[in-house]
């Protein structure tokens, strides 16, 4: 299973070779920045046809099982593609709740069938899946959701709502949570979970409209809507230890990611880079002093977060609180982005103050979307509260 | 090329065992109750510990084997250091350390290996840079003058009353040179002692005038101006070494009383309010964590290059900026308790105001960060 240096070196140039050859020309219609903006059908077919001619080229799902449309090849291939991915700038893989949360959890804990029914569609993109855990009442507090499920025969009945549903309107299968024993003394020991269908009678979804001003995600309705009983995912009462284990693939605390490109990379040398002809007091904004050390913190933020990755395999560098850099790492990595966004507009001047649609915006308005857009980075999977809350309690074992 | 540039992460056996081997020690020579006992005394540390440290070896960690060290290299005193910040070891260690690097790399070659050995067997030893309070400032007016005597007084000369060898920053012919001025040849009353908002350390100001330097005592040349501008980094790197563990025992410091202390019926820890600036503490003592191993990763023997100056740069500003946080918030987490002396929270809280100065605050990085990072 491990490749050599030199394979590893062949590979990435092929890989290289295959993005530029395929990468594909500017649609003509604005893209989505992360899979959480798939606003149309437009985009939705322009992005599936991509994520499949990846996986076509056997660079999706390198790590997974050939069995179940992988390529069974060690990880590393796979982080080679995702770098390449990113350094040429191609357009996002964006069947993500499939490829970096469910695809892993039913490949760690799925049975035979579940694997055969549902991973090479993940792949392929053609079938796209979302997450119903939030809900309106029971965002944060997720081990309160009331969405019920009714075992009546060979079916569940489910009942509720559900909210933040990315792809809702799009997607074949959830993977969701809900309460099958309202009775329970601890709330958590009454929740399941469930690879639901979509397309069935009784579950209606509505797109929300987001703060950028797109689309992409939806509420979700449940009514009467009966699914097959075969669709519980281990037994029931065990939904709140497999959601946790779902947000482990989330965080990226736990591998397994079938890889691919989630989100349009944005880095600090791009935010530099957009700066070259804006001034400040009449001079380069770049030679300001005040804004050169705000540029240099946020280089340190970065910077920190890459070489904190490594330190996390380094044992001795690790035993004050084991789990720190791991456990932290949403939290900090999400908050970093949504500050270098934030500079990123104040660093524009006047022209900060347009947006998406004005012709004079900068880059189309790529850094105001963009740093409306990392609030869903802040926010989902556990808003950074949570998340401090989850790293003071469980790494420096501060009390509830 | 990213501006984020280089992110290498190396630990080596030798560092491994050091770091473990430090930690127990400075754990069982140094705890609070021996911290504080010090904090009066005239030489601020334990003679006998110290005598144990350098019996380790640990004065010669990194200098060549050819003068009775070890020849590990900076990056294995790092782990020590941070080992000390954490227990709070109050010893000559950094600054004769720091000496040893200056001479080493002074180009003054074969011919220091006697003074060389003698910082390896643990004679302590200060380097006299700062004529002001600017960090910054790199001009300088101490000199040797017409008559071979040293003209000119050094301020904040750290651990001045027990340094047994002084490397005299001069000005030389329109560059820097180094003075070798040992302890027995400054006259009566030559050091002034400062209080210091530390208490845990000791410096001096030392007026050198009169000394007479002998040639074979100025080490001059073009590598002088080079070496003195890695001792300003590698004097960085072990500050924002030890600041990093003096954080780090800080936060432990926080955590145990947020987790005994009840107020409202409930113990404190659990309010948000202190929880989430407790895991801000966390954040940032890693980010510092990572930033020192990672310059330790890059420091060689030779001059510095531009990764490692950016690294010991980010390790200071970051661990001088996690310290200040962590010390402030202590004292405020302690409540009325963190307002006494009694309190640990005061140990931590002075030894940031002090430390942050130390070889340059955060801001006086940042501002060279910009330039290495954003000029190019």
């Amino acid at each position: 299973m491990s490749a050599s240096e030199q394979e590893l070196q062949e590979f990435r140039a092929e890989v290289s070779a295959w993005m530029q050859e395929n990468n594909p020309a500017d649609p003509g219609f604005l893209l989505p920045q992360t899979f959480m903006e798939v606003s149309d059908d437009q985009q939705l077919e322009f992005l599936r046809e991509w994520q499949h001619k990846v996986w076509a080229a056997g660079y999706l799902g390198m790590a997974w099982p050939r069995e179940y449309g992988g390529g069974g090849v060690d990880a590393k291939f796979q982080s080679i593609v995702d770098r390449e991915m990113r350094r040429h700038a191609v357009p996002i893989c964006f069947n993500v709740i499939g490829l970096g949360w469910a695809g892993p959890l039913i490949n760690d804990i799925g049975s035979e069938e579940e694997k055969a029914k549902y991973l090479k569609g993940i792949l392929t993109a053609e079938d796209i899946w979302c997450q119903g855990f939030s809900e309106p009442d029971n965002g944060s507090d997720l081990g309160n959701a009331q969405t019920r499920a009714v075992r009546d025969g060979d079916e569940y009945v489910l009942n509720g709502q559900k909210i933040w549903t990315t792809m809702g309107n799009f997607a074949k299968y959830m993977i969701l949570l809900a309460r099958t024993n309202t009775e329970t003394a601890r709330k958590y020991d009454g929740l399941s979970y469930f690879l639901s269908p979509m397309h069935v009678p009784g579950i209606d979804t509505r797109p929300i409209r987001k703060i950028t001003g797109e689309f992409g995600f939806t509420e979700t309705f449940f009514t009467d809507a009966r699914i097959p009983a075969d669709c519980l995912m281990g037994e029931e009462g065990q939904g709140w230890r497999i959601a946790m284990q779902t947000l482990q693939y989330e965080r990226g605390a736990e591998a397994g990611n079938a890889g691919g490109l989630a989100m349009v990379r944005v880095t600090i040398d791009d935010m530099i880079e957009q700066l070259a002809d804006v001034t400040r007091d009449g001079e380069p904004v770049l030679r300001d002093p005040i804004m050169r050390d705000q540029l240099v913190q946020a280089i340190m933020e970065e910077k920190a977060l890459a070489i904190g990755d490594k330190r996390a395999h380094i044992g001795p560098l690790t035993t004050d609180y084991p789990g720190s850099l791991p456990l932290s790492r949403k939290l900090r990595a999400s908050e970093m982005t949504r500050h270098m966004r934030k500079l990123a507009i104040n660093l524009q001047g006047a022209a900060g103050g347009l947006y998406v649609g004005d012709d004079e915006v900068r880059q189309g308005g790529f850094w105001q979307r963009a740093y409306f857009n990392s609030f869903s980075a802040t926010i989902g999977g556990g808003t950074s509260q949570v998340q401090a809350n989850i790293v003071g309690e469980h790494v420096l074992g501060l009390p509830k | 090329m990213s501006v984020v540039g280089n992110t290498a992460l190396q630990f080596s056996e030798e560092q491994a065992m050091l770091l473990d081997v430090a930690r127990e020690f400075c754990r069982d020579k140094s705890p609070i109750s021996s911290v504080r006992a010090q904090l009066e005394s005239a030489a601020g540390f334990d003679q006998a510990v110290w005598d144990e440290m350098v019996a380790l070896g640990w004065t010669g960690i990194a200098l060549p084997e050819s003068c009775g060290g070890s020849g590990m290299g900076v990056a294995t005193v790092v782990p020590v250091v941070e080992s000390m910040g954490r227990a709070m070891l109050g010893t000559p260690l950094i600054s004769t350390t720091l000496a040893g690097q200056l001479l080493l790399r002074s180009g003054a070659g074969d011919s220091l290996e006697p003074v060389l050995a003698d910082i390896a067997a643990g004679s302590p030893a200060s380097v006299a840079l700062l004529e002001n309070g600017d960090w910054g400032d790199e001009r300088l007016s101490c000199h040797v003058d017409s008559n071979g005597q040293l003209q000119g007084t050094k301020k904040y000369v750290v651990n001045a009353a027990v340094a047994a060898l002084f490397v005299v920053v001069v000005e030389h012919e329109g560059a820097p040179a180094l003075a070798l001025v040992r302890a027995q040849e400054l006259p009566a009353g030559a050091i002034s002692p400062c209080t210091l908002i530390d208490q845990t350390r000791r410096a001096g100001n030392v007026d050198f005038s009169g000394v007479a330097v002998p040639r074979e005592a100025l080490i001059t040349g073009s590598a002088v101006a080079s070496a003195l501008r890695d001792f300003r980094l590698l004097g960085a790197l072990l500050l924002a070494a030890e600041s990093t563990g003096s954080a780090a025992s800080c936060l432990d410091t926080v955590v145990d009383y947020l987790k005994t202390r009840k107020q409202f019926g409930k113990l404190i820890g659990s309010y948000q309010a202190l929880k989430h600036p407790t895991v801000e503490i966390l954040n940032a003592v890693d980010s510092s964590r990572s930033f020192i191993y990672h310059a330790a990763s890059l420091v060689t023997e030779g001059p510095l290059d531009k990764d490692t100056e950016i690294a010991c740069r980010m390790a200071k500003a970051q661990a001088t900026d996690t310290l200040l946080y962590a010390g402030d918030r202590a004292v405020q987490f302690h409540g009325g308790m963190g307002f006494t002396w009694e309190c640990d929270a005061q140990l931590y809280i002075r030894r940031a105001q002090w430390a942050q100065q130390q070889f340059g605050d955060a801001q006086h990085h940042r501002k060279r960060l910009a330039s290495l990072l954003l000029d190019s």
